[in-house]
Order: C-alpha cells, then sequence, then structure tokens
C-alpha cells in the first residue's frame, strides 16, 4: 500500500514536469525513482527508457514498466494513471477556457517564454541519458549516425533503434 | 474556438465513443518511432474528418503550452470535441493503452532476460540510439522555435541550471521560465510588433 501511494505522489509530481514533452522530466525521473527511492537502477531505468522508444503511443510508457517493477500489475496501473491524469485533467480545464485566455495578453508571452525553456530541458534530458548510455567510441558514433540519418531522411526511429539493437549484439558484447 | 466552429461541430452526426475508442485504439498502437501527432493527425484530420486543420492546430498549440505528453493532451482536447467528458476519457484510456501492453511484455521480458551477455549488448545499442533519436527532436523543435539570441540564452541556462548548478527540473521551470516569460511580457511584445510595421 505504501508503495503505491508512494508511486502515486512521485508520478503526478514528475507528470506536472513534462513541459515540452516526457524527456524534460527525466532528469527528476531519475533523481526520484534511482537515486531517492531506489526502484531500479541507472543501467535498468537506460535500459527500459531506451526499449520504450519502440513502443507505439505516448513516448513515456517506461512509467508503466517502473510501477510494474515496484508493485506487480497495479504498481503499474497506478503509475500510468498518476502520470497521466494530472495534466489530462489540467488540458481539459485550459481547453475550457481557451476562448476566454485569447484576450489575455500574458498568453503568448507565457507560449514563447516556455518554448526556449522546454528545448533546453530536452537537451538537459538528452544529457542525462547520454552521460549513461554513451559509454565509448563505438555508442557514441552510433549516437552521431542515428543523430544524422534522423536530421537528413525521413527514417522511422523505431527502424534505426531496432537497427541499433543488432550492431549493439556484434559490437557491444561483453564490452 | 469560435461559436460558430462549435455550433458546426455540434450539428455533425454523433460519433459514438465506440468509434472514438478504435480510432484512438489503432493510433496508439501503430505509433512507432514517436511523432504521434503526425499519426493522429492523418487519422482525425485526414482519414476520419473528426475535426478541421485548423481546429487539430489549434489543439495542438494548447498541448504544447501546457505540461503533459502532446499525444495524450491531443487525444483529451480531441476527445473533448467529440463527446464531451467521456470522449476525453476514452480517446485517452485507448491511446495509451497498446503502448502500455508493450511496455509491460518489454518489462516482463527484461525482468528475465536482461542479464543475458547478447541482450544487455543489445539494450546498449537501443540507448545510444536512443541518445541521438532525442538529440535530433530537440534540433528539430529547435529550429522551429528557437528565433532569438535570447532564446538560446535561455536554452543555455536552462542546461546550466540542470547540469551545472543541480537544480531541479521545477526550480529551473520557475527560475529561467519566469525570466524567459517575463522577457516576453506583453508591453514589450507590443513595442517589437510596433518596430516591425
Amino acid at each position: 500500500m505504501n508503495d503505491l501511494w508512494q508511486l502515486m505522489t512521485v508520478f503526478s509530481y514528475l507528470s506536472l514536469l513534462t513541459v515540452g514533452g516526457g524527456m524534460a522530466a527525466f532528469p527528476e525521473l531519475k533523481e526520484m525513482t534511482v537515486n531517492i527511492h531506489h526502484w531500479l537502477t541507472m543501467k535498468q531505468l537506460i535500459h527500459l527508457y531506451s526499449v520504450g522508444q519502440m513502443a507505439p503511443g505516448p513516448n513515456m510508457m517506461v512509467v508503466a514498466a517502473i510501477g510494474d517493477q515496484v508493485a506487480e500489475l497495479l504498481g503499474a496501473l497506478v503509475t500510468v494513471l498518476a502520470f497521466f491524469l494530472p495534466t489530462a485533467l489540467l488540458t481539459y480545464w485550459v481547453g475550457q477556457i481557451w476562448d476566454k485566455l485569447e484576450k489575455w495578453p500574458w498568453r503568448t508571452s507565457i507560449q514563447r517564454g516556455l518554448a526556449p525553456v522546454s528545448i533546453g530541458l530536452l537537451i538537459a534530458g538528452c544529457m542525462t541519458l547520454a552521460f549513461e548510455a554513451v559509454t565509448g567510441w563505438i555508442t557514441l558514433a552510433m549516437s552521431m549516425c542515428v543523430f544524422g540519418i534522423l536530421l537528413r531522411s525521413k527514417t522511422n526511429p523505431a527502424v534505426l533503434v531496432l537497427l541499433a539493437a543488432g550492431v549493439g549484439v556484434y559490437l557491444l558484447r561483453g564490452g | 474556438m469560435n461559436e460558430s466552429t462549435r455550433a458546426a461541430a455540434l450539428e455533425a452526426p454523433a460519433i459514438t465513443l465506440a468509434h472514438i475508442f478504435w480510432v484512438f485504439l489503432v493510433v496508439g498502437a501503430t505509433s512507432f518511432g514517436g511523432g504521434v501527432v503526425a499519426y493522429l493527425r492523418s487519422a482525425v484530420v485526414t482519414r476520419y474528418q473528426f475535426v478541421s486543420d485548423e481546429t487539430f492546430i489549434e489543439f495542438l498549440s494548447i498541448s504544447q503550452s501546457l505540461p503533459g505528453l502532446n499525444a495524450t493532451n491531443m487525444s483529451v482536447l480531441i476527445g473533448e470535441r467529440l463527446r464531451g467528458r467521456l470522449g476525453a476519457l476514452v480517446a485517452t484510456i485507448a491511446m495509451c493503452f497498446p503502448g502500455a501492453i508493450f511496455m509491460l511484455v518489454a518489462a516482463a521480458l527484461y525482468k528475465v532476460h536482461g542479464d543475458v551477455p547478447w541482450v544487455e549488448a543489445a539494450l546498449r545499442g537501443v540507448a545510444a540510439a536512443a541518445v541521438g533519436l532525442v538529440l535530433a527532436t530537440s534540433v528539430q523543435l529547435g529550429r522551429k522555435s528557437l528565433k532569438d539570441i535570447r532564446d538560446y540564452v535561455f536554452v543555455l541556462l536552462a542546461i546550466l541550471g540542470i547540469h551545472l548548478f543541480h537544480w531541479k527540473v521545477p526550480i529551473v521551470l520557475l527560475i529561467v521560465g519566469a525570466m524567459s516569460i517575463y522577457s516576453y511580457r506583453p508591453s514589450t511584445r507590443d513595442k517589437e510588433i510596433e518596430k516591425s510595421q
């Protein structure tokens, strides 16, 4: 019961930090789940997050896997609800009053001002991931290849992630 | 949303909850590789014409200025437009369901086989690819929305806040966010518009 309560509070808190995308909350996700609550190791978090990049739908479903790790299926359910419900309610409410906000001069200021901060947080989240995942020349080269291919073509990222798994089996075993 | 589009939406034949569930479930199950918004747009705007493209873009701008993932925020807004509260609920659940099942299966396999050397090597490859993927997303978003030199300053401040000063994410949002929003406060924005005219 205590576990479920903690999952609920931690993931509702993380939910509200996902400004501009789930990755913005990643440094805090790591802090809460790995350093404070010891629900999983950093290596497990990186692995599950990365596998989550192949999953369809909202790209932070790694939270379901964390909940499952802590308290089985019920833990997963509580975690997913806690992670998506607060922002869903907020969006529902703002959607209702959006017309009225149109005349509020700060609306554009907030939209415009949050854009660079959310991109900064996205890059910071990416760095948290990279510090753990980029461990040598091979992984660095793989990251840069995926980065370059995605910017230059319309390749589906899931295909590249799958290819990287295959390359990993050949080049990263025992490393 | 102006009154006429809302009235037009109400006059259209009602879309059943089961139909909403099915359409969002299919998007939730087939949107591999992220970019759910593009999949969603081709389903609800192009294929089923649940909402107009203008409405979709307006919803996207609401979604992007609020916390939460675009995929679920968009489900809430489109679902609400189609069938009120229940529509929002059904659309959001359907959007999340397939990915959650995928991750539960992945987590179960990981628990059993995660320590096998070749699986671990594959996962290290996947993690390296994920770094490239997130970095590419950052650059693509940045190209779209970073226009002014001060935008780059705020990007840098947010990064430094997390990794140099070791601030928590909400602190960065409060401090750097407040500075950035203040720099785009209504009075200065009006002056910029005047200048450009």
